[in-house]
């Protein structure tokens, strides 16, 4: 997930292709969210108020939208983003001791993002990829099985 | 439909690719043209064969079925001239074909009954002729032809089938309800936020055989008259909402979805929601809500969806597998499928099964068998050999039942009499090492996290119960905490919206009813039998058993464990924070837990 730095130019712009293409109805609203989310990294709020004048919808109610589901961020994330399965079949088969150490290699809590902007720790709901747990994803790579002693292994795959 | 001697799939699993899988198919599609051989091998990516960590990138050879691996782009040439034109197998790529595995869904145990997984696995998912050739949209010719959509809907109805994902209600009544609804537009969606924890037979379905549910959903347009449909599918899932985005394509370029659908006048189109991440829309009217571009917030029902759903329109909401079975009840008749179960809940059922059993993974039963044979003889037992505990059913808003409880005949109303619910068919198996206080404060905390906020029960109750819960498991309960407990998991059951809430409370529920010697130890003697509460568990290491090897002390993520190599190692009770970690690693069972 590469993620650049853009202007709040580009990022009208973006947003006015997005809605040219799906359409101003109410309904596209959240594919809408997904994709500025998945350009930016994250819904600015310069995103927010343009997609409010071009829909036609208050920016309370994209806000609202915006922070009600989890991959949607109005934050700024990382240039990585790490999503760890915290769901029970993880839990029991391990899973807790991996986000520790997880937490403490990154010296990270759950939703921060570090001071570099190279890591956001998350925790996600579960990945429905239960028969490896635990399970750990990288920007859009999965790890399954994991063990504390991989974690550092897993982690210099990435720059 | 072209016809080809052999099929060559090619594993593109991340692992493989990052091996150089598009590399290889390229090079080998290269060397078939050379050859003269692309009409008669055809190349297909697959999903993950073998371990990738150890092999790749891998390839299987049908119809032979030898699978090779540890491929580079100079073996192809050899490869395609001995597997291809003479007829042989490349023995030094080749492996055991015994040692393919497919971590989710194996080969079906004795006990195993697979209606819905059947074609899973052995048919390229994204290949509508293929489907065809599986008998795939007969069933859809034959209501057209042969069914009224009255006809259809009894078809249904006689079979028995009930709604898989959890709730049990009758198909068939349901769309009853949606045909009898007055309304000019009617949308027939499909569930597939599979949200449940440890549940995924959806997203294998999705990603499997999709062409199944877009079959079923077109059978459910007709017989009630639903001219556009949604599948509503979790954003957690990127390869099911492509495949099943994709399956929808080639139906409606082959003409089985969009205006006068073959030929009869019936008109359906069908649309892919993507989800965002938020448990509550699997609910169905918070589901509905999601798809109009809002916050996933249930509603209060009645109205029921039937008489005002999405947009306010006449709405019908089943599960992705309640959908991918309806194919099979029409070509085979209902009687066929009433005849598969137990008492009120015919057919199978699938399973996702997780946590401490040998075999995890997807099974599918028929219903009535009890979870003693599912978790012993379809499960292969408990991990390590040790003791089994208790058993999870049907997501974070089931209960945990003890052992007393496995020679339960598994059907929605058994598992309901239990306290338990049968839900997506998640099944997490806990050892003796689990600790039940523990999973039930695990499982508020989901709850309390994805509690949409809207209704007082859930919102404050959950959150309520977490915090005692916390609380215990930190050694500082207090006696008054249990009625607590019971009353508050009373009141969020009663009160709150929707069925997220009012299961909410299960798991502590069960929990204090089957494992309430637990709860007391923790409270009154600050003890966790499970050995697994931080705040009532300390570590220490045995000297005798301990051969100074330094393995802790070099992991130990606080340094709180000192020694001379060759001496045994001391632990500092007041640097420990508990982590296990040491535990995990010693190789001499040296680290005990009191």
């Amino acid at each position: 997930m590469k993620v650049e730095v853009k202007e709040g130019t580009e990022v009208r712009k973006m947003v006015r292709t997005l809605v040219e293409e799906k359409g101003s109805e109410k309904a596209e609203l959240i594919p809408i969210l997904h994709d500025i989310n998945g350009e930016l990294g994250y819904i600015s709020d310069v995103a927010i108020q343009e997609l409010s004048e071009l829909m036609n919808i208050p920016t309370s109610h994209i806000y609202s939208v915006a922070t009600f589901y989890r991959m949607l961020s109005t934050d700024p994330r990382g240039r990585h983003v790490i999503q760890f399965c915290e769901s029970a079949p993880c839990h029991v088969a391990g899973g807790r001791v991996v986000w520790q150490k997880l937490q403490q290699e990154l010296g990270l809590s759950n939703g921060e993002t570090s001071e570099d902007e190279k890591w956001t720790l998350l925790t996600t709901s579960c990945l429905g990829v239960c028969g490896v747990g635990p399970v750990m994803v990288v920007d859009h790579d999965i790890y399954g099985n994991v063990t504390p002693e991989q974690v550092p292994d897993i982690l210099s795959n990435y720059d | 439909m072209a016809y080809f001697r052999s099929h060559v799939l090619v594993s593109v699993d991340p692992k493989c690719i990052k091996k150089g899988a598009f590399e290889l198919m390229g090079a080998l599609q290269d060397e078939l043209v050379k050859q003269g051989l692309v009409d008669e091998v055809e190349v297909l990516e697959t999903s993950r064969i073998g371990d990738p960590d150890t092999s790749g990138p891998d390839m299987i050879v049908y119809p032979e079925g030898i699978h090779y691996t540890n491929l580079s782009l100079k073996d192809i040439p050899f490869l395609v001239e001995e597997q291809f034109i003479k007829g042989r197998v490349a023995a030094q790529y080749a492996r055991e074909i015994e040692e393919i595995s497919d971590e989710e869904l194996s080969a079906p145990q004795e006990k195993e009954l697979r209606i819905v997984l059947e074609n899973i696995g052995t048919v390229i998912p994204l290949n509508i002729e293929e489907y065809i050739a599986h008998d795939g949209y007969m069933a859809l010719g034959k209501v057209l032809t042969e069914m009224t959509p009255e006809e259809t809907i009894q078809e249904v109805l006689d079979s028995g089938l009930r709604g898989r994902g959890g709730a049990g209600f009758p198909t068939g009544l349901k769309w009853r309800f949606l045909r009898n609804a007055e309304g000019d537009q009617k949308y027939m969606i499909c569930n597939a936020d599979e949200g449940d924890p440890g549940a995924f037979a959806n997203r294998r379905v999705l990603e499997g055989y999709p062409h199944s549910v877009v079959e079923g959903m077109i059978i459910g347009a007709y017989a009630t008259g639903a001219s556009q449909g949604y599948v509503y599918c979790r954003a957690e899932y990127p390869i099911a909402v492509k495949t099943i985005r994709t399956a929808i394509e080639q139906a409606r370029e082959v003409g089985l979805l969009g205006e006068n659908i073959l030929g009869s006048g019936l008109t359906f189109n069908l649309e892919v929601r993507m989800g965002a991440g938020a448990f509550v829309c699997g609910e169905e009217t918070a589901l509905m809500a999601s798809i109009e571009g809002l916050r996933g917030e249930p509603r209060p029902r009645p109205p029921f969806p039937a008489q005002q759903g999405l947009w306010g329109q006449p709405s019908n909401i089943n599960n992705v597998e309640t959908f991918s079975v309806i194919p099979q009840i029409i070509l085979k008749g209902a009687e066929w499928f009433a005849n598969i179960g137990y008492k009120k809940s015919t057919g199978t059922k699938t399973f996702s099964m997780a946590g401490d059993v040998k075999n995890t993974g997807l099974i599918e039963v028929p219903f009535g068998i009890t979870l003693r044979e599912i978790i012993y003889d379809v499960g292969g037992g408990i991990k390590d050999d040790k003791k089994f505990k208790a058993v999870q059913t049907g997501g974070p808003m089931g209960g945990c039942l003890p052992e007393a409880y496995l020679d339960l005949p598994m059907d929605y109303e058994a598992l309901d009499q239990a306290g338990s619910i049968l839900g997506s068919g998640g099944l997490v198996v806990m050892d003796e090492g689990t600790c039940m206080v523990d999973i039930a404060r695990f499982f508020m905390e989901f709850t309390q996290e994805e509690s949409c906020g809207k209704c007082t029960p859930c919102r404050i109750g959950t959150r309520r119960i977490l915090e005692i819960l916390t609380r215990i498991c930190e050694g500082k309960g207090k006696p008054e905490d249990i009625p607590t407990l019971r009353n508050l998991c009373e009141q969020i059951n009663e009160n709150s919206l929707c069925g997220l809430g009012k299961g909410a409370p299960n798991p502590v529920k069960s929990t204090l009813e089957h494992f309430l010697d637990e709860y007391e130890a923790h409270i009154y003697e600050k003890r966790c039998p499970a050995k697994v509460c931080k705040a009532l568990i300390h570590f220490e290491i045995i000297e005798e058993l301990c051969t100074g090897c330094t393995l802790c002390a070099r992991n130990c993520p606080v340094d709180a464990i000192s020694g001379e190599r060759r001496q045994p190692h001391v632990i500092d009770p007041d640097i420990c924070i508990q982590c296990g970690i040491c535990e995990q690693l010693c190789p001499y069972d040296a680290i005990e837990i009191n």
